[in-house]
């Protein structure tokens, strides 16, 4: 088992001693980086061609209907025939079209998604970047996204691209606060911005301790990459198709690659910071496999949402954002600030929480969470009821039955 | 020549041709998008400069939200398409080469004075935990600093809010 | 440094492969152009009217508080890694900060910046 789950690490060492034979260190050590570079986004890229087929085949199961099944067995070809179908379609470019900016805006989008993989732990030593200040370097690589969809939005010359680009651009803009709030409250209980560190801290997953805070990120997080129930920039009856109406294949292609990648990227954030990233929950298994399962979960979970939610209307997730999402998340910080000043997780670097203390602590912040929210729903309570009453005036039904109680 | 040398050159590289672009670029919007690359090259000098937490704040604020506020700024105006560019030359261009030249002339006689120390030093060589005692800094020391930035981003916003709801 | 070294690698490899794939496509497809396809889509029909539309300055507001919101963002993160090390008079000033700048946000509330409409 010790060597299953140091496969991967013990793969790596064996080819750097290999090349370490011919070559100087600098330029192995150059070689490792790119090498591990290329493996990473491949196993990203081939991870959401199978994401896409997953979610075909959750969400038509959601809605009594099977999905795919004719390409290979159970279907499972057909994200192959898609990726060939992308690769072989003709790539119009429209006439007016800005030519340099048109053909960067879809590699642009990729590269922050990838990069994001680069400090996320996928095992025990498994890290490829262990960046002292790892979580600040997530936000800033999701925020270079919103450029790269602006900027596919204005080359295409097109009305329509333009306003579904600075829509998705607002959307994405609108969450980025949220989920970086609520990640101040993990930040004050870890004391560190290091992902591994994070994971390390984890012996009773932060899912329990905070799950205000794993809903409040769930949700920004969703918003964030453009996924149901807030994929305003990417549905089909909406401004047709957004910024990305004017771009045909392989272009396009990389437009959904990397909204699937940002997705899965911010599936792997979320378990390294909420599910205990790499830690083994009661079966032991190679710490890798359990990173895997972890996200697979997590992915499944949003594919439920794409299955039962209807979309969001653009101003009511913008209000939900900037009106609910962030004095929420502001107000769950102070809260975790008070708790750890009298339970703290960590002190001077070092876990100050053992065994059943464990306990006490997860029930104390647990309990807070349920009480924040309760009593964010006390305060809410009447913005709710008056924008309630206001939709329930606007229908024409309610407005007749007012002016029957006004002629009474 | 080490790799941080080459490094910086490229990076340096990177923003000259970037700011020449934008200055020179007859679309606005064009010129905005040269304006990240700018940032960009600034945020790798950062982070050459061991201030690792400086340069991805930078990428954080100035690509992610300066930038995007420029951009959507420039999209409000009447041409947001660039189909109608402007013009290459304004009638000031004469002034105007006579301060770049004097500026540029003051740069090269203190790089001259500067003689053969050409080598990268550190913002900060001892630190090892940068946002930890950014983080103490903040509470400490430079606690008024801290409290008027806040209350400064607070006149921001409401002196934005008041131009922006006027029109 | 040795990081940010691989997340150059990661920026490199991130630029080339997306553009490998782009190529790629471009050398497989057909390349039949007529002016049909390559003009602008506008639900099938042609283009009327310049392209230019009379942007909302919501937009523009979103923007904005977004940049303010950021920057405190970034304000508040050192303060959530010291904090283990300081004492109480932390909690305090981190929520005057914050105070300060949540009063800004409902003030920007109640004067209707918030709502798309």
């Amino acid at each position: 088992m010790q060597q299953l789950d140091r496969l991967f690490i013990l793969i790596g060492d064996w080819f750097h001693s290999l090349l370490a034979q011919w070559l100087p260190e600098p330029v192995v050590s150059a070689i490792g980086m790119l090498l591990s570079a290329l493996i990473i986004m491949t196993i990203a890229a081939v991870t959401m061609l199978y994401m896409t087929y997953l979610e075909r085949k959750v969400v038509a199961r959601i809605q009594d209907r099977i999905g795919p099944n004719r390409v290979g067995p159970f279907g499972l070809l057909q994200p192959l025939a898609d990726g060939i179908k992308m690769f072989t379609k003709e790539m119009i470019v429209p006439t007016q079209a800005h030519k340099v900016v048109y053909n960067i805006a879809p590699v642009l989008a990729v590269t922050p998604a990838m990069m994001a993989f680069a400090v996320i732990p996928f095992g025990r030593d498994m890290v490829a970047s262990d960046l002292d200040i790892g979580l600040l370097y997530l936000i800033a690589v999701s925020s270079v996204t919103e450029i790269a969809i602006v900027m596919g939005g204005w080359a295409s010359r097109n009305k329509y691209s333009l306003l579904g680009g600075m829509r998705a651009a607002a959307q994405m803009l609108s969450y980025e606060i949220p989920m970086v709030l609520v990640l101040l409250s993990l930040v004050l209980m870890v004391g560190s911005l290091r992902l591994s560190d994070f994971v390390d801290v984890q012996t009773v997953p932060f899912i329990l301790l905070q799950p205000f805070a794993f809903i409040v990120f769930l949700i920004s997080a969703a918003a964030e990459v453009a996924r149901s129930p807030f994929d305003i920039p990417e549905a089909e009856s909406e401004l047709i198709a957004g910024y990305h109406t004017e771009y045909g294949g392989m272009r396009f292609a990389l437009f959904q690659m990397a909204e699937f990648v940002a997705a899965l990227g911010m599936a792997c954030i979320m378990v390294t910071l909420f599910l205990g990233g790499w830690r083994s929950w009661i079966i032991p298994l190679p710490s890798w496999l359990w990173f895997v399962i972890k996200t697979f979960i997590l992915i499944n979970v949003w594919f439920w949402f794409r299955g039962t939610f209807p979309r969001l209307r653009i101003d009511q997730l913008q209000a939900l954002a900037w009106k609910f999402l962030v004095p929420a998340s502001l107000l769950h910080a102070i809260m975790t600030a008070v708790l750890v000043t009298f339970f703290p997780l960590v002190k001077d670097g070092q876990l100050v929480v053992q065994g059943a203390e464990w306990l006490t602590t997860t029930v104390v912040y647990f309990v807070a969470n349920v009480v924040l929210l309760f009593v964010l729903m006390l305060l809410y309570r009447p913005y709710v009821r008056r924008t309630v009453r206001q939709l329930r005036v606007a229908t024409p039904a309610a407005a007749a039955r007012q002016q029957e109680v006004q002629a009474a | 020549m080490t790799l941080e040398q080459g490094i910086f050159i490229l990076a340096s590289l990177l923003m000259l041709g970037s700011a020449l672009a934008m200055v020179t670029a007859r679309s606005m919007f064009v010129a905005a998008l040269w304006m990240i690359g700018t940032f960009a090259g600034v945020a790798v000098l950062f982070i050459l400069l061991n201030a690792g937490f400086l340069g991805i704040v930078q990428i954080l604020i100035y690509i992610g939200a300066i930038a995007v506020l420029i951009l959507f700024a420039i999209m409000l105006t009447p041409d947001v398409m660039g189909l109608k560019p402007g013009p290459r030359y304004t009638g000031q261009w004469p002034l105007a080469a006579v301060m770049a030249s004097t500026l540029a002339a003051v740069i090269v006689l203190l790089l001259v004075r500067a003689g053969n120390d050409w080598h990268i030093a550190d913002a900060a060589p001892n630190v090892t935990d940068f946002a930890v005692q950014l983080g103490e800094a903040f509470m400490t020391t430079y606690l008024l600093p801290f409290e008027v930035a806040s209350g400064v981003l607070l006149v921001a916003l409401i002196g934005a809010l008041v131009i922006v709801r006027d029109e | 440094m040795r990081e940010y070294a691989v997340l150059g690698a990661f920026l490199l490899v991130g630029i080339v492969l997306p553009a490998a794939v782009v190529i790629g496509g471009w050398l497989l497809g057909p390349k039949r152009a007529n002016p049909v396809k390559n003009s602008t889509y506008e639900c099938g029909l042609e283009t009327v009217g310049e392209t230019w539309i009379q942007f909302k300055v919501q937009y523009y507001v979103y923007a904005l508080i977004f940049v303010i919101f950021d920057i405190e963002v970034v304000y508040l993160y050192p303060w959530a890694v010291a904090y283990n090390r300081l004492g109480l008079f932390a909690l305090v000033e981190a929520l005057i900060f914050a105070g300060i700048l949540v009063a800004g946000l409902f003030y920007a509330w109640r004067k209707g910046a918030l709502a798309w409409f």
